[in-house]
C-alpha cells in the first residue's frame, strides 16, 4: 500500500496535504493497492483526507507532535509504515518534509526521491521518478530499487482533486520517544499564502527605483489573491522584508503564474522561480534577460504599465 | 567547541548544463567548479565565527576526487583548522551522509554543519540522512545559530514563518541566508591553509538505492510573446484563455 504522510501544522492541513494524498491516491490506482492517510497530533477534521481519495485515515494525536521535531515524528511515521507494510511513502517536499525524508530513507532503508514533479511511470513494478536537478535548468529521471520507497512531491505540481468522502479517523499507536528540540517561539506572517505555497505571485525588484513605490505592486497581488516576493537587490537592501526574498539563496517557488516587475532576471534570480508554469515580465529594458524565460513581455514603464494591468484585471474579475 | 562542515563542490550557478551522449552523466567540460554556496557562505563561516568567539576546532569534510582539492584548500583558507577528504564519487545523497556519519560517529563534534542543498541537485537530504545515522536532533533552513553551554538557540525557516527553538548538542544543522555573512579569503589564510592538516580517508562501501536512468533538458519556452503596453486587456485574455492561469 501507499502510505501519505500528510502534514497538519498547527492542527490545521494546509494545500500541501491536500496534494500530496491526491498524489498518493493516483499513484495507488496504478499500482492497485491502496492509499492510507496518516496524521500526526491534536487536528481538526483528519477525516478530511477521505475527500482527496486515502482509503483510511490515521491519527496519532499524541501531544508530542504537536511541535515538529524530525527525530520524532520519523520514528512514529518508520513506526506507521512498518505496521502497515507500506511499499512507498509519500511526503511533501515542503521545509517538514525535507528534514523527515532522508531521516526515513535511513529508517526504513529505503529509495528517496524528493521533490519529485510528476506521478511516477511504472515499469515492470519499479518506480521511476522525475525530478527537476541543476536549480531547474535539467530534470532527471531515477529507478528506485527499494523494497520501501519513499517520494516526497514539489508543491503545485498537482492539483488536489475530490475522488472520495469523508472519512473516520482511527487511532494508530506508535512509538513517541520525547524530542531534544523545544520550540520557543513561532513568528508567522499573517494574511499571506506563504511563497512556496502561492499559485500566483507578484515580484518586483530594481526598477521600483524606492520603497515607497511598492503599492502599486502590492494592489495587483490584491487584485489577483496573490503573494508578493522581490529580488534579492531589494532584499539586500531591506526595500521589502526578507522572507519575500525568491532566487537561488532566498525561497525557490514554482507557482502558477509569477509575474516579474522591474527584475531584470539574473541566472541567480531565475534559478529560484524558472519552474514557474507561466512567468509574465514587466521591463522597461528590452534587453533584460528576463524576456528569454518569460512567456508574456511588456516592455514599457512599469509605473504605468502595473496600474493598467491592475485595471484590466478588475475588469476581467467584475465580467466573471 | 569540536565543529564539522561538510562542504561539497556544484558546478558554477551560471555554468552550462549539458550531458553526455547517452544523457547519464554531467558534461563537466569546461564547467567551473565551486565550493556550494549554502555551504560557504553560511555553514562554514558561521562555524568559523563560532570558533573565533568561544574557542575550539572547525574540521571541514568533503567527499570527492583529489581534484577537488582545490575546493577544500579554499574552505582552510576562509578559516577551517584540519580538513579530511573521503576518497570517492559523491554518486547518492545516501552515500555521502554513510560515509560522513562513518566519519563523525569516532569524532563527538558538537554540531555538524551542512548547507541547506546544494545547488546541483537540490535534494536537501544529505542532513536528515546524517542526523538518523547519527541518532541526533536535526534543524534544517537554520538562518540564525548561537551556542551556549550545551545549549544551542536558532532560527529555522518553515512556510510563512520562523520557528525559534533551542536544542540539546550534539546536533546537526542545515544552514540558510542570514545565518552568516560570505566571507572573502585574505592573503594570510590563503597561505596557512597550505600547510592545513589534510588527511585522506577511504570509502566505506555502501549500496545505493536510487539509480538514475537519464538526464532531460526541460523543454524550450516557446519564445516570448510581447505585448503592448497599452493594450494590457490582451495580457489579460491570454493569460485566461491561452495560458489558463486566471
Amino acid at each position: 500500500m501507499v502510505l501519505v504522510f500528510a502534514e497538519s501544522p498547527r492542527g490545521q492541513f494546509k494545500k500541501s496535504a491536500f496534494e500530496a494524498v491526491t498524489y498518493g491516491k493516483k499513484l495507488a490506482d496504478a499500482l492497485g493497492v491502496s492509499c492510507v492517510a496518516l496524521t500526526l497530533g491534536p487536528l481538526h477534521d483528519a477525516g478530511l483526507l477521505g475527500e482527496y481519495g486515502a482509503s483510511r485515515v490515521l491519527n496519532n494525536n499524541n501531544t508530542a507532535f504537536e511541535h515538529f521535531d524530525s527525530q520524532v515524528y520519523a520514528k512514529a511515521i518508520a513506526d506507521a509504515a512498518t505496521q502497515l507494510g507500506a511499499k512507498v511513502v509519500i511526503l511533501s517536499h515542503t521545509s517538514t518534509g525535507k528534514a523527515l525524508a532522508g531521516r526515513l530513507a535511513v529508517r526504513l532503508k529505503a529509495g528517496l526521491i524528493s521533490g519529485a514533479n510528476q506521478l511516477p511511470q511504472i515499469e515492470s513494478g519499479s518506480l521511476l521518478v522525475e525530478k527537476s536537478v541543476f536549480s531547474g535548468k535539467a530534470l532527471a529521471q531515477y529507478k528506485l530499487n527499494g523494497a520501501v520507497n519513499i517520494i516526497s512531491l514539489m508543491g503545485n505540481a498537482v492539483k488536489p482533486e475530490m475522488t472520495g468522502s469523508k472519512l473516520e479517523p482511527e487511532t494508530i499507536q506508535l512509538t513517541v520517544t520525547p524530542g531534544k528540540i523545544k520550540i520557543k517561539e513561532l513568528k508567522t506572517q499573517e494574511g499571506t499564502v506563504p511563497l512556496p505555497e502561492a499559485e500566483i505571485v507578484v515580484s518586483a525588484g530594481r526598477g521600483m527605483k524606492d520603497p515607497a513605490n511598492w503599492g502599486i505592486v502590492e494592489e495587483l497581488a490584491a487584485t489577483l489573491g496573490a503573494t508578493t516576493a522581490c529580488s534579492r537587490p531589494v532584499a539586500d537592501s531591506h526595500w521589502r522584508p526578507h522572507h519575500e526574498h525568491v532566487g537561488q539563496t532566498g525561497i525557490a517557488i514554482r507557482p502558477n503564474l509569477y509575474i516579474a516587475i522591474g527584475i531584470s532576471g539574473a541566472i541567480q534570480h531565475l534559478a529560484g522561480v524558472n519552474n514557474s508554469k507561466v512567468i509574465v515580465v514587466i521591463n522597461k529594458d528590452p534587453e533584460a534577460p528576463f524576456f528569454k524565460a518569460a512567456d508574456y513581455g511588456v516592455v514599457g514603464d512599469l509605473f504605468e504599465v502595473v496600474p493598467k494591468l491592475n485595471e484590466a484585471i478588475k475588469k476581467y474579475k467584475a465580467a466573471n | 567547541m569540536k565543529l564539522l562542515v561538510c562542504i561539497s563542490q556544484t558546478p558554477d550557478t551560471t555554468a552550462k548544463i549539458s550531458f553526455n551522449a547517452d544523457s547519464t552523466e554531467f558534461n563537466s567540460a569546461g564547467v567551473q567548479f565551486i565550493m556550494n554556496p549554502y555551504d560557504e557562505w553560511y555553514a562554514l563561516v558561521r562555524a568559523c565565527e563560532l570558533k573565533e568567539s568561544l574557542g575550539g576546532q572547525v574540521t571541514v569534510l568533503h567527499i570527492g576526487p583529489a581534484a577537488n582539492e582545490t575546493t577544500i584548500r579554499k574552505a582552510l583558507a576562509i578559516g577551517a583548522d584540519d580538513a579530511v577528504r573521503i576518497d570517492a564519487d559523491p554518486k547518492s545523497a545516501a552515500f555521502v551522509a554513510f560515509q560522513i556519519a562513518e566519519y563523525a560517529r569516532k569524532e563527538n563534534f558538537d554540531i555538524i554543519f551542512l548547507g541547506k542543498e546544494t545547488i546541483d541537485y537540490n535534494g536537501s537530504e544529505v542532513g536528515a540522512m546524517l542526523a538518523e545515522f547519527l541518532d541526533m536532533p536535526y534543524v534544517s533552513y537554520a538562518s540564525k545559530l548561537d551556542v551556549q553551554g550545551n545549549i544551542a538557540t536558532l532560527d529555522r525557516e518553515i512556510e510563512g514563518g520562523i520557528e525559534s527553538l533551542e536544542v540539546e548538542l550534539p546536533c546537526v544543522v542545515s544552514a540558510a541566508k542570514g545565518m552568516a555573512e560570505q566571507r572573502i579569503p585574505n592573503m594570510r589564510g590563503i597561505m596557512t591553509a597550505r600547510t592545513k592538516p589534510l588527511q585522506e580517508l577511504p570509502a566505506a562501501p555502501f549500496e545505493a538505492l536510487e539509480q538514475l536512468n537519464r538526464f532531460t533538458l526541460p523543454p524550450a519556452k516557446a519564445g516570448v510573446k510581447l505585448i503592448d503596453p497599452e493594450n494590457m486587456d490582451e495580457l489579460v485574455r491570454l493569460l485566461h484563455e491561452e495560458a489558463k492561469v486566471l
